[in-house]
């Protein structure tokens, strides 16, 4: 019985809760990759840097925050000064609707084109981050680090196997319930969200029922914006921050959009979760697993590995590539592509 | 063959003029090594072209097949590494064997097993099980493999063949990946056609960055055999010294003193060695940029290029009239891809070593996509035309911006922490340089400078 607690306690430890948190951080990104495509209808590649612009303004005023003495005590700075990384990450993508991606939509250019854009508009965002804060890793978490250490849970419970819980962890978790929640209900339940959600479906239809475009495309930023500045903020938070990760994040987000469903929000989120679990489960070495649970005569030698951790990158997109082959139109009916 | 009109003349002049001008305010050794860059990616720019241009066919996975090439490279030139082979040969062949057995027997089973749910199971049995027996045989024939000498080697080596071989080694070796991907992946909507090719590249730089016995992987091999001599030879060359003294003459000859005057051309055989390589391997490139230029042109102006646009303008219609549009898309990726390979075997020659932690999907996939868009998709001079002159800004960005920031901090003091704050910052003003000249290309001339011909024929 005891055995059984521990491996369970290990399985939690090192793939549920990473598994739930860096599944969070990818829905959040993927949420914001499909509301793009379904209000204006094409893939934005620039919204790694999108993050990466809110996680950069969030630090700057954080280190400001700290410089300044204020704080919030065990937790991290950085939430004090996410609102402002919102407020910035906001007008960045309106300055960028209004200056570039309008032009474009009124001249009703195709999706590939708007595609194109997006790589000129993540390569200037690019240049901006790398100009302002350079490409160095950096820390910014403070506050208490751990809600609970391995050595304490073993402490608590008598186990062989420590269960540890990182605060970035539990805020990202509480942190996107939370956005979530207030994402479905904006969509569900207010006029506007109804209104956006009418557009996605039959633009013309929506046109023709009095719905003003521009008003959509312009709350569509602004949730785009607060998702995509929460979901950078938080993925520094828990990894640290690093300018050019931010382009490699960009195609796991887009994985999960697609293999959720795209332009369908709910799938978006389940597709974030199947990308994260999916690459750690992958490349995840059960052998501790194994050893608690079998008996020892046959008790695995190998690391009981299925891929090695070099590949994990390569696994969401083999994931992409068979659902895209098995249901083009992803788990949650998204739109056939 | 073929006619320019007067503007494209004048993009050739520029394009030849911006070298002369660099050769003398930064030197022709820095010219020369800035054209053989230009060159190589003129040839990427083409290989894109020609997917996109002629098929409208997007091509994101650039970065994998330039990896492909270089690895081509070193497979074709490195000498055989033969100790690896024994240790590890036999059991490289049984999984490859064995792989192949795999893939017949999962063709075969979807021949005969009929129902799609019965299908679906037997094929994951078969290839789970497969993959285990395989993974066996293979890891152990890879860990003797990688433990053999790491420092120096740890993998299976090459051919020990001249590297230019590997310039149509490497078009093959793409074409093959490409034929994969364009066989799952083609069918998809354009612009998520571009995140899967991205994507499958990614997968391809990772397998050449993770498994050792094959490329080395992050440990990089270093050393390979240059198709163009050596400077250290060149510079004990006799016939070399005699061409550098003779082209020089007049300058010695004014130098009156011995000593003096050897001292002078030995730095003049010196600094001539350098350039005598980097022009000899302009000139190689060159040939084959020429070679590729007039194929692709001919391909355009024949009925097969014909039908790629009437693919590419109307698929529905085209398809109407009895095109076989799946195939044609196929066929022209597969070519695409493989021009991008002979480019990235070229890249790999020039540089003389491969490693593939340096292929980035910002350097080698969107940097050639926006050549591509500024030059003028569709037109084969447009493509080379945006290969030189995005790589020549990409290169003098850094001392230009360097100019203009000093020019227009300078009221301030030297140690003014904005001032050296943006002097360190002016790699990363590049970035700002590439993604402006996109989105203005894009809004004011998106057909690119030299745009496509429309032809009625």
């Amino acid at each position: 019985m005891i055995d059984f607690l521990n491996s369970i306690i290990v399985l939690l430890n090192f793939i549920i809760i990473p598994g739930i948190s860096y599944g969070s951080q990818l829905a959040l990104g993927a949420l914001g990759v499909t509301f793009v495509y379904a209000i204006l209808r094409f893939a934005n590649f620039a919204h790694g840097e999108i993050m990466s612009f809110g996680a950069m303004i969030t630090i700057l005023f954080t280190w400001f925050f700290q410089s300044q003495n204020i704080g919030l005590g065990i937790l991290p700075t950085a939430l004090l000064a996410l609102p402002i990384g919102i407020i910035a990450t906001i007008i960045l993508c309106i300055i960028s609707d209004k200056f570039v991606f309008q032009y474009y939509r009124y001249q009703k250019s195709v999706p590939v084109v708007l595609a194109m854009v997006s790589i000129g508009v993540m390569f200037v965002i690019n240049a901006i981050i790398r100009i302002i804060i350079g490409t160095e890793t950096i820390k910014f978490s403070d506050g208490q680090k751990f809600i609970m250490k391995a050595k304490q849970f073993k402490v608590m419970t008598g186990l062989n196997e420590g269960l540890a819980l990182k605060s970035s962890q539990v805020i990202t978790i509480l942190i996107t319930i939370l956005l979530l929640t207030f994402t479905f209900w904006f969509l569900q339940k207010t006029k506007t969200g109804k209104s956006m959600r009418a557009f996605s479906d039959n633009e013309d239809l929506a046109l023709l029922s009095g719905i003003n475009p521009d008003r959509v495309v312009f709350t569509t930023w602004i949730i785009v914006g607060v998702l995509a500045c929460v979901a950078g903020t938080l993925y520094g938070l828990d990894k640290s921050y690093k300018p050019i990760i931010y382009l490699n994040l960009v195609l796991p987000i887009f994985a999960s959009a697609i293999v959720g469903g795209i332009g369908s929000p709910f799938g978006a989120v389940v597709g974030g979760y199947v990308i994260a679990f999916s690459e750690i489960m992958v490349t995840y070495a059960y052998k501790k697993f194994f050893v608690y649970l079998l008996p020892s005569s046959i008790e695995p030698t190998g690391l009981v590995q299925l891929l090695s951790t070099d590949y994990k990158f390569a696994v969401s997109f083999s994931i992409l590539v068979i659902v895209l082959l098995i249901r083009p139109s992803g788990i949650f009916k998204g739109k056939v592509l | 063959m073929m006619k320019f009109e007067r503007y494209e003349w004048l993009a050739i002049t520029i394009m030849i003029s911006l070298f002369i001008f660099v050769g003398f305010i930064q030197g022709w050794s820095v010219s020369l090594v800035i054209l053989n860059m230009c060159i190589i990616s003129a040839i990427m720019t083409m290989g894109v072209n020609i997917s996109w241009g002629y098929a409208g066919v997007i091509n994101f996975g650039v970065m994998g097949f330039l990896a492909m090439g270089g690895l081509a490279a070193v497979l074709v030139s490195y000498p055989p590494i033969a100790e690896s082979w024994q240790v590890g040969g036999r059991g490289l062949g049984i999984s490859f064997a064995l792989l192949v057995v795999l893939v017949i027997a999962v063709m075969y089973i979807n021949k005969i097993v009929i129902q799609k749910r019965n299908r679906y199971i037997l094929n994951s049995l078969i290839i789970f099980f497969g993959i285990l027996i395989i993974r066996h045989f293979y890891l152990n024939a890879t860990h003797n493999i990688e433990d053999i000498n790491p420092a120096i080697a740890g993998f299976l080596g090459g051919l020990g063949l001249p590297i230019i071989f590997s310039w149509i080694v490497g078009g093959l070796f793409a074409a093959g990946v490409a034929f994969v991907i364009g066989k799952v992946a083609l069918g998809l909507r354009s612009d998520y056609l571009a995140i899967v090719t991205l994507g499958i590249s990614e997968i391809v730089v990772s397998v050449l960055k993770h498994e050792e016995w094959l490329s080395r992987g992050v440990k990089n091999v270093i050393g390979l055999k240059r198709p163009v001599p050596y400077e250290i030879d060149l510079q004990n060359a006799d016939w070399f010294i005699n061409l550098v003294t003779y082209l020089n003459s007049s300058k010695l000859n004014n130098i009156i003193d011995l000593g003096d005057r050897q001292q002078v051309l030995n730095n003049l055989i010196i600094d001539g060695s350098g350039i005598f390589v980097k022009l000899s391997y302009a000139i190689l490139f060159l040939i084959v940029m020429l070679i590729i230029f007039y194929f692709a042109n001919k391909a355009q102006l024949s009925p097969w290029g014909r039908m790629m646009r009437a693919i590419r303008d109307n698929e529905t219609a085209a398809n109407a009239m009895g095109k076989d549009v799946v195939k044609q898309h196929l066929i022209i990726f597969v070519i695409g891809a493989a021009i991008v390979g002979v480019a990235g075997a070229m890249l790999v020659t020039l540089d003389g070593l491969f490693t593939p932690s340096g292929y980035r999907p910002l350097r080698f996939t969107f940097i050639i996509w926006i050549m591509v868009i500024v030059g003028g998709s569709g037109n084969n001079l447009g493509a080379i035309f945006g290969g030189f002159v995005i790589w020549f800004a990409w290169i003098e960005a850094a001392p230009l911006t360097t100019f203009i920031i000093n020019q227009l901090t300078v009221g301030l003091e030297p140690t003014n922490v904005l001032k050296l704050h943006l002097l360190n910052s002016v790699p990363y003003f590049r970035y700002l340089f590439m993604g402006l000249i996109l989105l203005l290309i894009l809004r004011y001339r998106p057909k690119g400078i030299i745009p496509e011909k429309v032809r009625h024929s």
